[in-house]
């Protein structure tokens, strides 16, 4: 199967002064896994709609391969699409919502039944296709929505927080479930999800959302380490964001005078742990607290502000006898400090 | 800085617009052929004489005549009689319902509620062979011997009166029911905890709680009421004459178009006149509470 | 709601005394034609000296009676069949418009459900008489459609508010076109909702009774058109065995769509 690039141009889309996505491009190779990922409003859901045809966009242009969809009619799309709630049809048994898209295009009966089949067992639902839609679980109807997005070979697949309804275990299951799914398709897929550890998880890139715009596009580790903004680094984990001037080299030379971030589990107790091209953080413990696979400190740097320190059990050994109020400094190693470009703290 | 929206998609969010619209159409129109036109037609044939020309003629005659009159009157005596007696009947009804269990109370609402699944002719004739001077209640008191003579009690205004709370109470009921259900049981009790008699619960905790609902079935009453046709002209026996009565008499019997469209008219203005009050009554009973939140 | 008040019980026993009366007093009519309509008796004596099936012969045998009746049955089925398609189709759409085109399109909806019946008959009349359609069924019937259509709304308009409308997007997404999306998603989810708004549309046309007396005649006249004329000139049993056959069967009517919804 040929899957095919998007294009997204200078989409806008305003719901009266509310801007809902705000002047958003985006390119987005054939064959890749593309995350869309920022909290609820960010205009993630709304850029998935306006691709899939149910959001007009009031200006802008939208490319699936070469071609111009943005005026298209959703049923003439042929994207393939998972809901958040999965909409299947409650009216139709399993395999009747899977060879549903082949009626409409009117494949001979038998043909549309053995893809459907092929499409459930696929998705390791083979088995279960004469079922009604009420009898699956959770897990089971995300699978019969897959099966019904991939059964018509569409050259493009959206998928709106397909997971958010499942508990942990099975939404850990299925994270690498629908990326295998992906690969072995090799099918273009826009993913949205507001969860940064699933985002991390999946992509091939992920584009972070905030308020209409997109704030970063970039491969997992690079968004992680490397945040162009503060909202970026603190919205993929705990960040911790220092003014110039509060952190020193731990070789005595020049301290940088950016802001920088640091991660909290890039900082260490132990000044070996950064190699001497790091740098240190001076302050006074606050709090402390045990997590279980790690403990978290709470430092006030000279200056007021506060930072977190999150320290692994197996490294944690000074941290029972730590006090309240004692002096404590932190290091990080040089390539886990980042220089966050034109931030003001 | 705002961005030209691009006109060709404008132009197709308008015609999605226009589809859904669309949609709409066949029942507008239809209601639009077989509602609006007529009773746009009424006001026209208002002014029309019968020699075809438009003037002010029949409302001279209708307004000047003291049949129209009290026709009128008694248009509001049985909208208000029905009224009236509905909430005597339905609110300690209603009440009732809401003290026990829900599984008893659907039963018990379901035979309520089955007089509204029957025509409202099988009902009429159910209180013809009940109040007739040969009728079933007759014969119960005369026997009993608690009157001597059997009452009138159809062909007149209390027959009518009977016929139409019997209608209307069930319509009632519904919406006072619901706000009583509503009510947090919790509530009553806390009423009780502090001291108050049962009769104080209701008095300052269950009937302001339930005002609402008790408003839209006053509402419903007098909506339903004011136009009543079939109950009157059968229960009433010719002398209970409101404003629907004199309508179909005046175009059936004296084919006075004019003059029934005239009080046909003055029906409407009456119900506009009555949906006015009764909102502007709901306004003030919500500023009321408002005033009294802040006392 | 009393239950706060357990040692009141003289209170408990005046107010259900009271609601039994009330209630009595609402069931009774329906019941008492009951055992009238199975009299032998031309008069309308209670409990009947007599019982017998000829006030049932009566109204099989009378041809008026079965022409009303087949009238009353056939615009009944064609008030169902016009009205709810055509409830349906305005009920989408006011969901998907929303706003004030929505309320404005519910409320002229609407108006014939407000509006006296009298007016709506002497206006129909009037309009019917102007196109010499006095008398004919069509006039009926689209008196008894605009009577149905608030019915049938009010029915629909909370079944799509429930309805998830992704359910339309999935369908769009996968191919289908509006009439598809429609027809196979809408109308059979929805197929519980449709039914009780038709069974609501033809109970309305069937019952209906003021249109039918002003626009209704000759062979088109209804059943309850005629009931009226027959109460209104002398009182029979034969009402009596219409009215026990009407209750019965909205009687059965409704025990079999309650006992089929809870199964």
């Amino acid at each position: 199967m040929k899957s095919l690039p998007i294009t997204i141009d200078s989409v806008r889309k305003a719901y009266g002064s509310y801007v809902a996505l705000d002047d958003v491009s985006l390119d987005i190779r054939a064959g890749e896994f593309l995350t869309l990922l920022g909290p609820s409003g960010s205009g993630k859901t709304t850029l998935l709609m306006a691709l899939a045809g149910f959001v007009r966009p009031d200006s802008g242009k939208l490319l699936l391969g070469d071609r111009d969809i943005t005026r298209l009619a959703p049923n003439k799309r042929e994207i393939g699409i998972v809901f958040q709630n999965y909409a299947l049809f409650p009216h139709m048994n399993v395999l009747a919502n899977v060879e549903y898209p082949l009626a409409l295009r009117r494949r001979r009966k038998a043909e549309a039944r053995q893809r459907a089949l092929d499409a459930l067992a696929r998705v390791k639902l083979d088995g279960l296709s004469e079922r009604g839609i009420g009898e699956l679980s959770g897990g089971q109807r995300q699978r019969v929505a897959l099966a019904r997005a991939i059964v018509f070979e569409p050259r493009v697949m959206l998928m709106d927080e397909p997971l958010s309804a499942l508990d942990k275990n099975l939404r850990e299951t299925m994270q690498y479930e629908i990326r295998r799914l992906h690969d072995d398709l090799g099918i273009t897929t826009i993913y949205v999800t507001h969860d940064q550890r699933e985002a991390l998880t999946m992509s091939d890139r992920i584009a972070v959302m905030n308020s209409g715009r997109i704030q970063q596009i970039d491969a997992p580790q690079h968004i992680y380490d490397r945040p162009s903004t503060r909202f970026v680094a603190e919205f993929m984990g705990e960040a911790n964001i220092i003014a110039p001037g509060l952190a020193r080299r731990i070789d005595g030379a020049d301290a940088p005078r950016e802001t920088l971030m640091i991660r909290a589990e890039s900082l260490h107790l132990d000044a070996s742990l950064a190699g001497r091209d790091g740098v240190a953080l001076d302050g006074t413990l606050r709090a402390k607290a045990f997590r279980g696979e790690n403990w978290l400190l709470t430092l006030a740097l000279d200056g007021g502000q506060e930072i977190l320190v999150c320290i692994p059990a197996a490294l944690a050994g000074g941290c029972v006898e730590l006090a309240a109020s004692q002096r404590v400094t932190v290091y990080a190693p040089a390539q886990k400090v980042h220089v966050l470009p034109g931030a003001m703290a | 800085m705002s961005v030209a929206a691009d006109p060709a998609l404008a132009a197709d969010g308008r015609r999605e617009r226009r589809f859904f619209l669309s949609l709409s159409l066949p029942a507008l129109f239809i209601v639009g052929l077989a509602a609006i036109l007529p009773l746009l037609w009424i006001v026209r044939q208002s002014f029309l004489t019968t020699a075809g020309q438009y003037s002010v003629g029949n409302y001279e005659k209708v307004l000047s005549s003291g049949l129209t009159w009290s026709a009128l009157a008694t248009t509001l005596e049985l909208s208000l009689g029905t009224l009236v007696v509905c909430i005597i009947l339905g609110i300690p009804l209603a009440l009732a319902l809401a003290s026990t269990r829900p599984r008893v109370a659907n039963v018990l609402m379901a035979f309520v509620m089955l007089p509204l699944w029957t025509s409202i002719l099988v009902r009429t004739y159910g209180w013809l062979v009940l109040l007739r001077r040969d009728g079933l209640i007759n014969a119960a008191l005369t026997g009993s011997g608690l009157t001597a003579e059997p009452l009138p009690l159809v062909y007149n205004f209390t027959g009518t009166l009977i016929g139409m709370v019997h209608y209307m109470l069930p319509l009632f009921l519904l919406p006072v029911y619901a706000a009583m259900r509503d009510i947090d049981t919790n509530l009553t009790r806390a009423a009780a905890s502090m001291g108050a008699t049962l009769g104080q619960v209701i008095r300052t905790v269950i009937l302001p709680l339930s005002a609402g609902g008790i408003f839209s079935g006053s509402i419903l009453v007098f909506i339903y009421t004011i136009g009543f046709f079939i109950t009157p002209a059968v229960l009433g026996g010719g002398k209970v004459n409101p404003l629907s009565i004199r309508i179909e008499r005046t175009l059936s019997t004296f084919q006075d178009w004019g003059s029934a469209s005239v009080l046909g008219i003055l029906l409407l203005v009456l119900m506009a006149l009555i949906a006015v009050m009764f909102l502007t009554a709901r306004r003030l009973m919500a500023h009321n509470k408002m005033g009294a939140a802040h006392a | 709601m009393l239950e706060a008040y357990p040692d009141n019980r003289l209170a408990r026993v005046a107010l259900w005394g009271f609601a039994a009366l009330v209630m009595a007093f609402l069931i009774l009519p329906t019941l008492v034609v009951v055992p009238l309509s199975f009299s032998a008796s031309d008069l309308l004596e209670f409990p009947p000296r007599a019982y017998s099936l000829r006030w049932y012969e009566n109204f099989f045998g009378s041809a008026t009676w079965m022409d009303a009746l087949r009238t009353s049955l056939i615009l009944g089925t064609l008030t169902a069949a016009i009205a709810v398609p055509l409830a349906l189709l305005a009920c989408i759409s006011t969901n998907r418009l929303g706003g004030r085109a929505a309320a404005t399109i519910q409320g002229v909806l609407l108006t014939p459900s407000i509006v006296p019946g009298i007016l709506l008959a002497i206006g129909l009349f009037f309009v019917l008489a102007a196109q010499g359609l006095v008398g004919t069924l069509f006039g009926v019937l689209v008196g008894h459609v605009v009577l149905a259509i608030p019915v049938a709304c009010i029915v629909l308009v909370p079944a799509l508010a429930r309805f998830d409308w992704n359910q339309v997007q999935a369908a769009r997404s996968l191919g289908a076109d509006w009439a598809r999306a429609i027809g196979g998603i809408i109308v059979p989810q929805l197929r519980i909702s449709l039914l009780s708004a038709t069974l609501m549309a033809f109970l309305t046309s069937l019952d209906e009774s003021v249109i039918s007396i002003f626009v209704a005649s000759g062979r088109n006249s209804t059943l309850p058109k005629l009931m009226f004329l027959s109460l209104r000139d002398q009182i029979d049993p034969t009402i009596a065995t219409i009215s026990t056959l009407w209750t019965a069967i909205v009687v059965a009517v409704i025990l079999i769509v309650t006992l089929r919804q809870k199964s």
